[in-house]
């Protein structure tokens, strides 16, 4: 379902981005290579000079969450219930498009965080639907991954608009009778070796996977960011879509979907989560995954503090315990994804065999390093021309390929 | 109840009255268009404001655009989302689907008229009873799970294909194709066909089958002359549903397609889902309303509401 909910925000995350660009911007734009905070630079956040509390006050007894579903677990909600006295009620989130509107207004004075992903939180910080954190509250955060720690999708100007929570990595699946060894390049999704035998993921932001492809093997086209592609640089990725459209077995929706076409032998090689290798590992198929020398993509996600959040004590707890390592890693497992604590990763062993390195928690920070991670696709590029393709013609292009 | 005993009462005739909601009966009693007023208002206000209201926002959207930048619609008329329509991306997609209906829809009238002649005229009471549960009995189970089904008996080494190698005839492999999406649309779409055909088929008087007899036609004549003519208000009235329920259908290519299996429907559900593109989806939800009122008209023609 992820990526499947997750893409419908994408736009209107841009919208709310070029709305407030245009609106709010008096002085120059000036140019930045930053990841998302580098499409509006030169803007501030409304909420960015609000004070942030020194210490946590008393908890109010309250906490109304917008999450993902599956991110609120009574595994590890009861024990929070009981250790602080805040009473916990989720409204699960739909899609980024459906978590942001229902945060508008600061969270309404109704919620209190939301576990938006990162192609939501811009829209989030410069609606000033969201505030900073004091983040010296959050003990683990100094256990994160570093690159985790002030991402700038969440964290403008050195001002912290949540916590980083779990990410995951978009990697290349393969069959171990296929290839004995693990293919090193993304092109063996563009070969013809592979007729008929690959599947990739039914989603517009496919076409990134491709640029990020093409920025290390056509260097002539000067990709410098998947997301942010001039028009030349849009078509030849659109144009090796086209060309692989022949060799695809099945653009797939649903993680069961790859996952019951690598169990069958359908395919033999394709774009997928560390979920569906997990589960067919699990299940005693022979597959791996492996993030190939070009990189990958990948999302991740925070919980965000509502401008006018009625419980922001009993925030500040659930911010503090969601972070412990033993939550982190129940997360982790129960949702299949990497956690941003680093010490999270013998916890997960010991919930799962095997977890901590099946979910890369525990891989050296290069491996992190390769991982492009989601943002919206906007007119607006970081080099501060308004040539690049916006997300909408993303969409169209994707179902021309698809057919 | 209290209207029956107002009745018996004879209201009005200088009796007391019994009551506040008596009188209201004896009022509603006496003027049938008040009575048919109340009656009709709650699912006429429905009909109205439910499904022709909500249709027609839809369909004055599709003459909306949305600002690319803002996402938000831009309410100022154009014909830009049907232009786009008559490009060769989306004209592939609708002459697929629109296609795809039509194969689906003679595959069920082939398979349900012998099935449907069976029951109707051949098999004893028992048997027709036998027969109808098992034609209905399917859509007990839910859509989804069926079609499940289907993706484990068609994809590569699956029950099909197992079956094939013990026959001898080799390994198939046609899992995620739209000749998967064929047979499923067919299997799942066939009791829509058989009912109404079964319906047509039976109302035959044996009289006429009789008189042809008598007048010299052997089997084939009087199928080809008496019984298929009969029938065909029953077919187009089953191709209705196969039809329109094909072209509606977007979980079917979701699930069972293969890289090239778009339909009207997914595409809609992406432009509204991923795009957040309301009005072309709206402009693309159009082209089923369109087929659906020529196909409607042309079965009327064909006398097909008359075997509803």
């Amino acid at each position: 379902m992820r990526i499947w909910t997750r893409g419908g925000a994408l736009l209107a995350a841009a919208s709310a981005i070029v709305l407030v660009a245009g609106c709010g911007s008096s002085g120059s734009t000036s140019t930045s290579t930053s990841g998302g905070g580098g499409t509006t630079a030169g803007l501030t956040p409304p909420e960015a000079g609000k004070a942030v509390p020194t210490s946590v006050g008393k908890t109010e007894g309250k906490l109304n969450l917008i999450a993902w579903e599956g991110y609120a677990q009574p595994q590890w909600v009861r024990p929070f219930e009981q250790a602080t006295g805040c009473q916990v009620s989720t409204k699960y989130g739909g899609s980024s498009s459906e978590m942001v509107s229902l945060m508008a207004n600061g969270g309404g004075g109704q919620y209190d965080l939301v576990s938006a992903s990162g192609d939501a939180d811009l829209r989030l910080i410069y609606g000033g639907d969201v505030k900073p954190v004091n983040i010296n509250l959050i003990p683990s955060w100094k256990d994160f991954h570093p690159f985790l720690q002030s991402p700038p999708f969440n964290t403008i100007g050195g001002k912290h608009y949540g916590v980083s929570l779990q990410f995951g990595p978009n990697v290349l699946l393969y069959s171990k009778p296929t290839f004995p060894t693990a293919p090193t390049s993304w092109s063996v999704l563009y070969s013809k070796k592979y007729a008929g035998q690959i599947t990739v993921p039914n989603n517009p932001i496919q076409i990134a996977d491709v640029a990020l492809y093409l920025s290390k093997t056509q260097p002539s086209l000067g990709i410098t960011d998947p997301y942010e592609l001039t028009q030349t640089q849009f078509n030849a990725a659109v144009n090796l879509l086209k060309q692989q459209h022949p060799l695809v077995k099945k653009y797939w929706d649903l993680a069961s979907q790859e996952i019951s076409l690598f169990q069958s032998g359908t395919t033999v090689v394709g774009a997928a989560w560390p979920y569906q290798t997990n589960t067919l590992v699990a299940a005693g198929a022979k597959v791996a995954d492996t993030i190939p020398a070009q990189g990958a993509t990948g999302w991740a996600d925070t919980w965000m503090l509502a401008t006018n959040a009625p419980h922001p004590n009993c925030a500040y707890k659930w911010m503090q315990w969601a972070t412990t390592p033993t939550v982190q890693a129940q997360q982790a497992v129960y949702f299949g994804e990497t956690p941003a604590n680093k010490l999270a990763c013998p916890i997960m062993d010991s919930i799962q065999k095997g977890a901590c390195a099946a979910y890369h928690a525990n891989a050296p920070e290069s491996y992190y390093q390769t991982i492009k991670f989601w943002k919206t696709p906007l007119a607006q590029c970081g080099n501060g021309k308004n040539d690049c393709v916006p997300f909408q013609q993303w969409v169209t292009a994707w179902t021309q390929v698809v057919g | 109840m209290t209207v029956t005993t107002v009745r018996e009462g004879r209201p009005g005739a200088g009796r007391p009255s019994t009551g506040g909601s008596a009188r209201v009966s004896a009022a509603l009693w006496r003027r049938a268009w008040l009575r048919a007023t109340l009656t009709l208002t709650p699912p006429l206000a429905w009909f109205l404001v439910i499904y022709l209201a909500s249709l027609a926002v839809m369909l004055v959207t599709a003459f909306w655009t949305v600002n690319p930048f803002t996402n938000t619609l831009v309410h100022s008329w154009t014909l830009a989302n049907f232009r786009q329509l008559f490009t060769s991306t989306y004209l592939t997609i609708i002459g697929r689907t629109v296609g795809m209906a039509a194969i689906v829809t003679v595959t069920d009238a082939l398979l349900a008229l012998p099935f449907a002649y069976y029951m109707a005229r051949i098999a004893s009471r028992r048997g027709r009873q036998l027969l109808f549960t098992a034609v209905l009995l399917p859509l007990w189970a839910s859509y989804i799970a069926r079609v499940y089904a289907w993706i484990v008996i068609l994809q590569k080494g699956g029950t099909l294909s197992w079956a094939f190698q013990k026959i001898g005839l080799g390994a198939v492999n046609i899992g995620y194709t739209n000749i998967a999406m064929w047979l499923v649309f067919s299997y799942i779409w066939l009791p829509f066909m058989i009912v109404p055909v079964y319906g047509a088929l039976e109302r035959i008087p044996d009289s006429l089958l009789e008189a042809s007899g008598d007048l010299g036609a052997r089997n084939w004549r009087t199928v080809r002359s008496v019984v298929l003519p009969l029938a065909l208000p029953g077919v187009v009235a089953g191709s209705i549903f196969t039809f329109s329920l094909t072209l509606g259908d977007f979980i079917t290519p979701l699930l069972v397609g293969g890289a090239s299996s778009n339909f009207i429907g997914n595409v809609i559900y992406s432009n509204i889902g991923t795009a957040g593109n309301l009005p072309f989806a709206a402009a693309l939800a159009v082209v089923p309303i369109v087929i659906m009122v020529f196909y409607l008209l042309g079965a009327r023609a064909l006398g097909a509401f008359r075997s509803l």
